[in-house]
This record gives structure tokens, sequence and C-alpha cells, in this order.
């Protein structure tokens, strides 16, 4: 494997963490499993949860690693992934599968099967929110689940969502507790009826400000006493400096940039350690938020550009010491990856509107290209006051095809969140967060609930509501499809059967969202997040400023040329009846070539510019995003509609038979909002144009991949077109857009000697990752999404 | 109307920034190496891939005027002299191997078309390439309409052109043109009869008379070692390039390949240019050094 970094420090720190396997580490569930039985039904639920922190950050295990000048992991080294059991509690069977399975596997020892055993099954098995929500379930909506209508978020990890905001870089944990200590102070217990239960959020956020300074006054000692211990006068110094930081930070607002960086480590480690959110968490506005403290010790002459990049090297490999929680299931097959998500944006624009572009900008896309991590998820955000030179800079990297970064357009962010309600101000400090989800950081719970799969709702309708893969009546009886007289009497039916099985997904949701503020409170997430202290409530109970819900609409390419091919096979042209379409779908299109040919290579597709297909994909879009906006949340906010699949789409085309647009039964279906597989022959700006007529603005994000040839790239004026194609969708409202390049016989290659090619990476849906790491028939995707060369 | 082989997007190769181009069908000029023989002639014609065809006989089946029938190899054949072109047996392939080259547009039709990538091409500095075939070669009218109406939509427009067309023609669009894509191939006319198919003449006084009402010009040369790819053969035309007070903004030195010798056969012809080569890239490098030398600056290999 290559080394990369820096320098000898960093490519050694890289290399153990590129090098550890990913393994179970019970140390932080067996903490909490005596915590709960020690402390349950004795205090709230609130300060319960804090407790637990503040046991495991006594009590843990602390590492330090050779050279390391950033300190902390989630569990006792590189590579552990803490368990959860509060949110699922894996039986000794997961566990065994999860150690076998051949990609995306975790280690397994004996002892942690026994301590499983022995502990954490007998503790929490039927205790663990996974089976409160499910036994909180109707059978329909379990019928739907188990069939792959739509999947659920929450079944696994906890909500979460989010990324900081300013406040995690330049308040300390005594900050905050001042300021919760004012706002107990400032209860009024002789009229608010909350009065008491805010009471017990905010002594549970206090409690949690211990825990994250315990952490830290751990570390300061261990390093105190290994600079004693070092005989290397070089390291001896940087220990030292390192114990000094912890006198400052997390305590108190950091003075250098240094601190800084250490800072917004525990606080990561914190938030990702008290609960399991989605997308563990992130700093938000990196750039920006480092700035001042790298502008003043540049000033004082405590650093300069070479230390700057090796410490956002050293946070880089941090991240990447994390591998996503355990995932089992439907969950692992929606998100199959060890990738948590942390998602960095470089650049934009700052509060006030102007270029956010600044010297630590360029730093992070050096650090970037040189690190080539998959975690953290490293990105651009571009908007039209974005400096040519910076996009070009990322440019240069994203054709080095490895699928970073990839590109945000800030002004459309800034649109969405404007329209989803927020502030002027507080749509300046969003985003891009995950895979492409939009959120105004510090300041909002955007939580993502689940994938929705859009061509399994219109297959119902050719069906009569009938679900030919289980077996099942899923959808409503709208009707034989075989004796429909127009397309719009089709258009009806779809209609009536996605708004019932939005109504079965919402209804889902809102009894989740229920026992997950009741049960689940997230303290210490809602300490960095603006306003839970000032409302005493927790993130997880609506205590955030804003309160979204997302569903993730999947295959608006695929559902898009299916109604098409009706349209335009069926009812336009009369090239053959619904009858016939629907006996060649059942037969899988065997023996029904000509029909075939009709769908596949004679009919107008999405993804071409042209209007015929492009308007149904506007039909369909604007169909589903006004059934689900608006809605109301359970705390208070409304859901929105995101447009990205992660690897969902792969699933979702499984439980699908074959589709009216050519579609071969179980193969994936399109991801994002990218054209269908094949579908798209026009070259990459009509791509970028049929995806542009959707609004995207009235969307929390949309995804785009736009595969490459080298060729059709190379060299200063390849840059240069890149960056226009980039300008162009921006310009055109487009969300987000990501590259991947490389030519077709690589991949085979890579496919077939996964050895030789253990670095290659990919960008697969809003994320990137290990060619090698993804199972055979994402790789087969991959490798098929039309490559636009000319 | 004028028959178009291809309307190509995200073009990158025909001028400058992110083009669409149109290649029309029909040419004068008969080189030897064309790789886009689909575009020589002016009428519609049958492109098929008789390699992967499965002989099930659907387009034989279709024909309406006898012309396809499967022979004992299990391969549709085609007698072209039967073949009316109407194209019936495209549809009924499966397998997508049979393609009617050559779909007339009115210039309505093909300017709503390049007015898609609009935003592309103001983003990127580019615009529309009307090429061929030999876009010269069309209705002058036609063309002086396509031309000037893109040209008030405010699209730059380029014309990539092989030279051999009426100097009226020429003159007609030039207000409206913003780069030629000027084609020379060799100085000596009998090289130019014996691998072009015509002699030069006409094309170089085109170009000395475009020059002369201050067109902007990039001159592109497709590099063939057996034809012009030596030292003397470059010189040739860098003197006449001098001698004529020619100054192109860019010179582009297109090395030969044989990438479209295999679309003779399908469109039923032979390749006979099989024999020639390209010059190394170390030649094409001397070849860059010596337009240098002689004053050119902006020289490029590739379009």
């Amino acid at each position: 494997m290559e080394e990369r970094g820096m320098n000898a420090r960093i490519r050694q720190l890289r290399k153990v963490s590129m090098e550890t396997q990913p393994h179970i580490d019970l140390e932080r569930a067996k903490i909490e499993t005596e915590v709960y039985k020690e402390w349950e039904d004795k205090v709230s639920l609130p300060v319960l949860r804090a407790l637990v922190l503040k046991e495991y950050f006594t009590k843990k295990t602390l590492y330090l690693g050779e050279g390391e000048l950033i300190v902390g992991e989630k569990g006792r080294d590189p590579q552990s992934s803490p368990t959860f059991p509060e949110l699922t509690c894996h039986t000794l069977e997961a566990m065994h599968i999860m150690n076998d399975r051949e990609v995306v596997n975790y280690s397994v020892t004996e002892q942690d099967l026994r301590d499983q055993e022995e502990i954490i099954i007998p503790y929490w098995k039927g205790k663990s929110m996974r089976d409160k929500l499910l036994a909180g379930m109707t059978d329909e909506w379990k019928e739907c689940y188990a069939a792959g209508m739509f999947t659920e978020f929450m079944e696994q990890r906890g909500p979460g969502h989010t990324c900081g905001g300013k406040n995690v870089f330049i308040k300390g944990y005594a900050d905050y507790k001042e300021e919760i200590q004012a706002a107990i102070d400032a209860l009024d217990f002789l009229n608010d009826p909350e009065a008491v239960s805010k009471k017990d959020e905010l002594d549970a956020m206090l409690i949690d400000c211990d825990a994250v300074m315990i952490l830290g006054e751990r570390y300061r000692e261990l390093l105190t006493q290994e600079a004693e211990k070092c005989a290397d006068p070089v390291r001896k110094g940087e220990l030292e400096q390192m114990a000094a930081n912890l006198e400052v930070v997390p305590a108190h607002k950091p003075q250098t940039y240094w601190q800084a960086i250490q800072l917004y480590w525990f606080t990561h480690l914190a938030v990702t350690t008290e609960l399991n959110p989605w997308d563990a968490f992130s700093p938000g506005r990196l750039d920006q938020h480092l700035i001042p403290y790298y502008e003043k010790d540049v000033e004082a002459g405590i650093l300069d550009d070479e230390r700057a990049l090796e410490l956002l090297e050293c946070l880089w490999v941090k991240f990447n010491n994390q591998p996503a929680p355990v995932k089992v299931g439907v969950t692992l097959k929606e998100s199959g990856t060890y990738t948590d998500f942390a998602n960095i944006n470089t650049g934009g624009i700052k509060e006030d509107g102007t270029n956010g572009v600044n010297a630590v900008s360029y730093l992070i896309l050096d650090c970037m290209d040189e690190m080539r991590l998959v975690q953290p998820n490293s990105n651009v955000q571009i908007s039209k006051k974005t400096p040519q030179k910076f996009l070009r800079r990322a440019c240069e990297i994203s054709r080095k095809g490895w699928g970073q970064p990839a590109f945000y357009n800030t002004d459309e962010i800034v649109q969405e969140l404007l329209n989803a309600g927020k502030t002027l101000d507080d749509a300046r400090q969003g985003g891009s967060s995950g895979c492409v989800e939009t959120g105004s950081w510090g300041n909002e719970a955007y939580i993502l609930t689940g994938y929705l799969n859009i061509p399994k709702i219109f297959q119902l309708t050719l069906y009569n509501g009938f679900d030919t893969q289980s077996g099942k009546q899923l959808g409503l009886r709208t009707g034989d499809a075989r004796e429909f007289k127009s397309y719009d009497e089709l258009w009806d039916a779809f209609k009536k059967q996605l708004h019932h099985m939005v109504d079965i997904k919402v209804r889902g949701n809102n009894v989740i969202e229920k026992l997950y503020a009741q049960y689940m409170p997230a303290p210490c997430l809602s300490i960095v997040t603006n306003d839970c202290i000032s409302k005493g409530k927790d993130y997880n109970n609506g205590g955030s400023r804003y309160n979204t819900r997302y569903i993730q609409g999947v295959g608006i390419g695929t559902i898009t040329d299916c109604l098409t091919s009706i349209k335009y096979n069926v009812f336009d042209k009369k090239n053959f009846t619904m009858a016939e379409l629907i006996q060649a779908m059942d037969d899988n299109y065997a023996g029904h070539e000509e029909i075939f040919n009709m769908v596949m290579n004679r009919t107008p597709k999405y993804g071409n510019d042209d209007d015929y297909a492009d308007d149904i994909m506007q039909d369909v879009f604007r169909l589903y995003r006004d059934e689900v906006t608006g809605r109301p949340t359970m705390s208070g906010g409304q859901y929105h509609v995101d447009m990205l699949p992660t690897t969902c789409h792969i699933y979702f085309g499984e439980v699908i038979g074959a589709t009216a647009n050519g579609r071969l039964a179980n193969k994936p279906v399109s991801e994002g909002i990218s054209p269908e597989k094949f579908a798209d022959t026009n070259g990459p700006t009509a791509v970028i144009k049929s995806c542009a007529k959707m609004d995207h603005c009235s969307t929390g994000g949309t995804l785009l991949n736009q595969k490459f040839t080298p060729s059709a790239i190379a060299g200063e004026t390849g840059l240069d077109n890149l960056a226009s194609l980039i300008r162009s969708y921006f310009a055109m409202d487009g969300h987000h857009i990501q590259f991947n390049v490389f030519d077709k016989e690589t991949l085979l290659e890579a496919q077939k000697h996964p050895d030789d090619y253990r670095d290659l990476i990919v960008r697969v849906a809003g994320y990137s990752d290990y060619f090698r790491n993804l199972d055979k028939e994402l790789q087969d995707e991959i490798i098929n999404r039309t490559a636009q060369s000319f | 109307m004028h028959a178009v082989t291809n309307i190509q997007k995200y073009s990158i190769h025909d001028g400058d920034g992110i083009r669409t181009t149109v290649f029309f069908k029909g040419c004068h000029l008969k080189c030897l190496w064309c790789h886009n023989p689909e575009t020589q002639k002016f009428e519609p014609e049958l492109q098929i891939d008789t390699e992967r065809c499965t002989g099930c006989g659907r387009c034989a089946a279709v024909c309406p005027s006898g012309a396809v029938t499967v022979s004992a190899e299990g391969k549709a054949v085609i007698d072209r002299d039967k073949c009316t072109v109407c194209g019936k047996c495209v549809d009924s392939c499966l397998g997508n191997l049979r393609i009617l080259v050559g779909r007339e547009y009115t210039v309505r039709e093909l300017v709503k078309i390049c007015l898609q990538d609009q935003m592309f091409y103001e983003e990127s500095g580019g615009g529309v390439t009307l090429s061929g075939g030999e876009v010269m070669a069309m209705d002058p009218d036609y063309i002086l309409a396509l031309v000037k109406t893109l040209w008030r939509e405010g699209i730059d427009v380029d014309i990539d052109t092989c030279g051999q067309a009426p100097f009226s023609s020429y003159k007609a669009i030039m207000p409206y043109v913003y780069t030629w894509l000027y084609d020379i191939k060799v100085m000596d006319d009998e090289k130019h009869r014996k691998y072009i198919g015509t002699g030069n003449k006409v094309i170089l006084d085109n170009l000395k008379g475009i020059a002369a009402e201050g067109a902007r010009i990039y001159i592109r040369i497709p590099t063939v070692k057996e034809v012009n790819g030596d030292r003397e053969s470059m010189q040739q035309i860098i003197d006449f390039l001098r001698e004529n007070n020619i100054r192109p903004q860019q010179v582009n030195l297109l090395p030969y390949h044989s990438t479209g010798s295999h679309k003779y056969g399908k469109l039923g012809r032979d390749y006979l240019a099989a024999d020639l080569t390209a010059p190394t890239d170390g030649e094409m490098q001397g070849f860059v050094k010596q337009w240098n030398e002689a004053g050119f600056g902006n020289v490029k290999i590739g379009g």
C-alpha cells in the first residue's frame, strides 16, 4: 500500500490507521450496563444518559499513539468500534456475521462473545431502542419495511445528522457550564409546567461538561507522565506542549490553532460516544473556524504552514481511525461502508455573505490531496464569489479520480435553507453534511428518517397494489393497470399509492421520534447546538433552533423512465399495450425482445436534455416533494425531501422485478438524481441540463454522480472545462456534483485483482470508499455507470 | 434542409471552451484517411455493424425493397443498389446495429439544439462549431441563416472548413463567425491531388481571402507521415503563411489516427489509407519547435 503523509510522523500514523483491522470494542457497553444497573429509575433519563458518558470518560482506556499531536479515540485504540446496546443489542449470531462477512467486517474476539452473552444480552435484550420501536410499529409498516418499500434510519443508530457551529471552536466546557447554570437559575418553577423536566435536562448537560473535562484532565496527566519518561528532547517538548494545551482546553476557549483542533476532537468524541448519531459529527466550516487562530499564531511566530498542515493531517488520521459503528441487516444494505460520513466543507461564504476562502482552506485542500482518506469526507463549497484559483485547485484534486472533493453549491444551499424557514444569518452558516443533506450548522437537527423506494411504489401501481416480489398486497387497490385508458388514469393511481406509502412511513417516523425524545436524550449534542440550553430541551426532543425531518427519495431516474416508457409506447405511439408490457415485465423480458428493444433503445429517457422525459421527471419530483414537504414533525418542525441514495439504490433494486423502462429484475435502480444507467447518451452537459430541471432549492439536498474517462478532462483545458461544468450546473441551481475519473478497464482489473488495487478509492454516493470494500453488485454498478467521454 | 450526421455536445477539441459541434453530411474532398467517412457523401446512408449481427432476419422481413437477405453464415447482407435508405430496418434491429446516418434539420431545429447548452458556452468561453463533412459545401443561404441566427443569440460560432467552396460563401458569413478552424493539408499540389482528390488552389486562395478581411484563424494540419509529416512539408506551409502575411491565433497539428477505419466496412466501402502512419511523438515535438522558431507561438498538438 502506498504510504502517504507530509512527513514520517504522518506516514506512520496513517499507516496504523489504514492497516489496523476494524474491531468491536465492548468497554463502553460494559460500563454503560453497570451505570444503568446502578442508576436506572433512580435518576431522570437525561441524567442517566449523562452519567454513562461521565463514567465512560472517567474509566475508559486511554490511547496515545506514537508521534500523535492530537489525542483521543472513541474506543481503546484506532479502528475500535464501541457498541451501543441501548440502541441495538446484537445477538451472538449477528456478532459472528459481522466478524465473518466478506466486506465491512469487524473482528470479534472470544472474550467479546462471552461478554456479550454474559453481560450485555442479559441486561439489554428486549430493552433496546430497536426492540421498543419495532414493537411500536403497525403490521402494515412491518410488511412494507420487510418488502423494501422504505428503510428506517433510527432502527440501529440514533438521530444526529448535524455539524458543529462556531461555538465548538470558541467555547470551553467551563464556559458552557456557566451558561447552563444561568439557564437553571432562570427556571420558573412557579409558572412553567416544564421547569422540572428542563432542570433534568440541564443537570444532565452539566454532568456531560464534567465528563469532557475529566477526559481532558486524564489525558493531561498521561501526557505529563509520558513527557517525564521521554528521552527524545523533540518528542518530550511536543508532549509537554500537548499537556499544556490541555490546561486550556477542553475547559476553556482555545488560545491557539493547535488547541482549537484538540478541543474540536474532544467534542467529536463526546458527541459520538454519548449516543451513536448518524453521520458521526463534523466541525462544520473548519477553515473559517480555524482562520483566526491560524492568523494569530502565525503573527506570534508560533505557527507556520508546515505545522498547520501537519496538525490537519493528524486530525484527518483521527477521523479515519473511527470506523462507523457496526451495522447489520437492511441498515447495512442501505449504508454498506466503514465510512461514518463526517463531512468537512471547505470554502463557501462567511456569515456576512462574503467569500469564505482563506489560507486554511488551501491547507485543507493540500491535506485531502496528500492524505487521500475516505474519512473525513472532504468536500468544497463553491459560491459565485469563490475564486477561480480555489475551484481549479479543487478540480485538480477531484480529477485524480478518487471521488473527493465533491462540489456543493453554496448559493443554492442558502436558498434551500431560506425556503425551509431559516434566517439569512443562519442560512449562511449552513452547508451539506453526511452525504449531501443541508442544514444550518450549530442550529439545526436535520434528521434523515429513511429512504423511500419510489420505483417500487410505481411498480405497485402497475399491479393494483400487489407486490410481486413479497407476494403481498402492500399498496391500495387502485385498479387493474391493463384497463387504464389514459396516462392520466395511471398517474392518478400512482398518486394515490405514493400518498398511502408516505402516510405509512411518516406514521412510523412519528412514533420513533417520540420514543427517542423520551428514552434517548443526547445532552452533549444539546450543549453544542443552539438553542437547547436556553430552551432547557434536548436535541432529540426539539431543543434545537430548527427541527427538520427528511425522507430521501430514491430512483427518480428509474421511475421517470418507466412513466416515460408507458406514456410514449402505450398511450402516445401505441407500440404495444399495457397488458403486453406487463407480460414482458413478468417474464423479465425473456421472449419479448421487440418490446425490450423498444423500451431500451427507442424511447426518450431522462438525462438527455429531452423535455419529453424531463417533464415527467419534474412531475414526479413535484408530486413527491409536495406529498412530503410541510408535514408536521413531532418536535414542531416540518418534513422536507432529499434526493440521495447512499448505497440504497442497490438494495431497492434487489426488491423490484423488471420495470417498464427495460431495467431487468433485481438490478439496481438509478442513484441520486443521476439518470438510469445507459440512459444518458448525449454527454455530460445534457445530463447536467436534465438534472437542473429539478427544483433543487425546494429540497434539502440532491446528489449527482458524473463519471469521466481521464482523456475527457486532461490538461489545463480539461481543468477549465471541468470548472466550467461545475459553474454552469451551479448557475442553474444544482446542489451537488461529484466525479469519478477512470477508465472501465482499470476498474475491471481492480475487480479481478483487488490486492493490486488496495488503494483505489471511488465515489459511491455522497461519499468515497475503497473499491475493494464494495460488494460485487456495487462494483459492477460503478463499472457500468455511463462514462462520459467525448 | 441539410443532412447532419451528428450533433456533438460537450465538444472540447473543436475550438475554445465547451462547444456543440454540428457535423454536416457531404464534402467535396476525398481525403484518403478521412476518419468520418459517413460525412463524405451528401445523401443519407445506412451504417451496419455486421460483426455483431446474429442473423435473426428481422431487418430482412421489414425491408420493403427486398434489399436485405440473411447469408449462409447467418449475417444480414444488404444490396446497396436496391436499398432506398428508408430506415425501416433500423428500428427492427434488436442489437441496435443499424444506424441511419444523416438526418435532415431545418435551421430552426438546429438553432434550438445549439441553444440548449448556452449556459456552458458562456461559462467556458465556448460556443458552436459547424463542421462536417464540409459545412461550406452546404447551401450558402442555409448556412448564412444558421450562423446569423446563432450570432444574434450571442453565441460564438466557429467554422471548421477544408477551404473547398466558393469564396462568396465565405465572404457572406464572415461578419458572424468568431473563429475559422481552417485545414491545410499539403502545399505540394501533386501530393494534394493524390491524397485529397483535388488540387489546393481554391483552398489556399480562400484562406488568403478571409485572412485579408481580418478573420480570426486557427490553422489545423492533419499530420500524416507519408503526406506532410516531414520538415520540408511543414516549412512550405509556414512559408506560405508568412509570404501571405497570415497570422493564425493558433496552429493545431493533428496527428493521423486510424480510429475511423472500422466505419468504412459498415458503410460498404474499403479503407484505402491502411498504409499511412502518424509521425512519432518526437517528430511531432520537432514540428512544434519548427513552427515556434518560425515565429508562431501558439502551436498545439491535437485539437
